[in-house]
């Protein structure tokens, strides 16, 4: 049967349904909490590995920059990545020790970050055989934003994997590949990663299309 | 790994609103001005994504005439959300009308009065304390999706001196890999402030803004409840490789 509300590209394919931003109450529908409202049984939030989790724990954070210098305080982010072997743990589920989707927001506070608490990721084969260097992907939604951005973040003490990373190496300036790499910080013995996106302008950040 | 072998039709990002859309004004300092790098060939990073079907849900929480209620204790009438009852339904379908099953799909709104239950929401309608607002289901193994809900009320924004938002629900779904991921929002059909809307005007295509509208779908109403309306999300379609690059 015909959608509805579908519209044909061919008489083949159907289009897309087309994006609109996620607004700045984002977080009544995804980030229940950040909005200030009563939490359900099980949310997806930013604990994707819990402490029993096999791997190196480490903590993920950094800012959203607008092209004005100032800070994002209404974005939303999603994180996919592989665990500490570089497989992907497709199945969401609160009882494992580790999940491999996870979700965050920059806080409403003057400070305004984002943060993870994960493993550090394995490297992942590129489908050209090659090995990627240890990666998050991560999705970036706010108010303003039309359609979501897609970013890498990459770790700054993996210079050998991040030099022959099949995707970093796509990128053409080797200035740009820089705005991916977050830098390492050790906060009471624990390893923390920071890297601020910056939306526009200068050291702005690297978004893929695929 | 099975992913690698999936690609998804390209994305028109023509089709989509431009990240710099200056009648929406926020975009002009929050789009990006370099140009995406496509990656031509993606990988298992890009190609697979989470499976939510282990996520334990409660069971109103497609219900949003239920889930809020100020008093739990409050059976039939008493205690349900001001505004018009309906029913939001329809099917997640990729680009080549197949089934998306098992996906999430996650919803949220203002109240009848056009108010969000968030904290930095200070419009001046009031909050309904039977009504939250937030809703989430995964699809069946048609695709299948449907929540119960109040028709949220349009209200103001600042962006021109005087911009207002048509009544819309936001709505999120997966789909099979990251690559799917698919942030929108359902309009309602007949709205007059649907093409006056900042928003929707980011879109350069009329046939695009179709994409988006919810529409009245009297048989499948409940008489003397509640009104239905259709919205079926199509997200990009899955292909398969047939020959490796060799």
């Amino acid at each position: 049967m015909k959608q509805p509300n579908s519209v044909p590209c061919s008489e083949l394919l159907l289009r897309e349904t087309a994006s609109q931003t996620a607004g700045p109450y984002v977080h009544i529908g995804l980030a229940l909490a950040a909005a200030g409202n009563p939490t359900r049984d099980e949310e997806i939030w930013n604990q994707m590995a819990k402490p029993e989790a096999e791997g190196e724990h480490i903590e993920v954070v950094g800012t959203v920059i607008d092209g004005n210098g100032d800070l994002v305080r209404d974005a939303f982010i999603e994180a996919w990545q592989a665990d500490g072997n570089g497989d992907y743990q497709r199945e969401y589920d609160l009882k494992k020790p580790f999940n491999s989707f996870g979700r965050t927001a920059t806080t409403f506070d003057r400070g305004s970050e984002w943060s993870l608490k994960t493993l550090k990721p394995g490297p992942v084969a590129h489908a050209s055989g090659q090995p990627m260097a240890p990666h998050i992907n991560l999705m970036l939604f706010a108010r303003g934003i039309n359609i979501h951005l897609q970013t890498r973040l990459y770790f700054e003490d993996e210079i050998e994997a991040n030099a022959a990373c099949p995707v970093l190496s796509r990128i053409e300036s080797p200035t740009r590949r820089e705005t991916l790499i977050a830098k390492r910080e050790e906060v009471d013995g624990k390893v923390r990663y920071r890297l601020d996106i910056r939306l526009q302008g200068e050291g702005e950040t690297v978004f893929f299309d695929f | 790994m099975q992913d690698d072998n999936r690609r998804f039709v390209e994305r028109d990002r023509s089709w989509h609103p431009p990240a710099y859309a200056p009648g929406y004004k926020t975009t002009v300092a929050r789009s990006p001005r370099q140009a995406l790098v496509s990656m031509q060939k993606p990988s298992v990073s890009e190609l697979s994504g989470p499976d939510f079907q282990k996520l334990r849900m409660g069971p109103h929480d497609n219900d949003l005439l239920l889930n809020f209620r100020e008093d739990p204790a409050l059976t039939g009438a008493a205690g349900l959300p001001v505004g018009e009852r309906i029913i939001m339904f329809g099917r997640v379908v990729d680009q080549f009308d197949k089934p998306v099953p098992h996906t999430l799909v996650e919803m949220w709104q203002a109240n009848a009065g056009g108010r969000y239950r968030h904290k930095n929401d200070n419009y001046l309608a009031s909050l309904d304390p039977n009504f939250g607002g937030v809703g989430r289901c995964l699809t069946d193994e048609h695709g299948w999706y449907n929540f119960r809900t109040i028709k949220p009320g349009p209200y103001p924004w600042p962006n021109d001196t005087n911009s207002w938002r048509p009544a819309h629900i936001h709505i999120s779904v997966m789909g099979p890999a990251i690559s799917t991921r698919l942030i929108t929002q359902m309009y309602f059909e007949g709205d007059p402030l649907i093409p006056i809307c900042p928003i929707v005007q980011t879109i350069n295509d009329k046939d695009a803004v179709e994409t988006m509208i919810g529409r009245l779908d009297l048989p499948r109403s409940n008489p003397m409840d509640c009104l239905a309306y259709r919205f079926d999300l199509v997200v990009r379609g899955e292909l398969q490789t047939y020959f490796e690059n060799q």
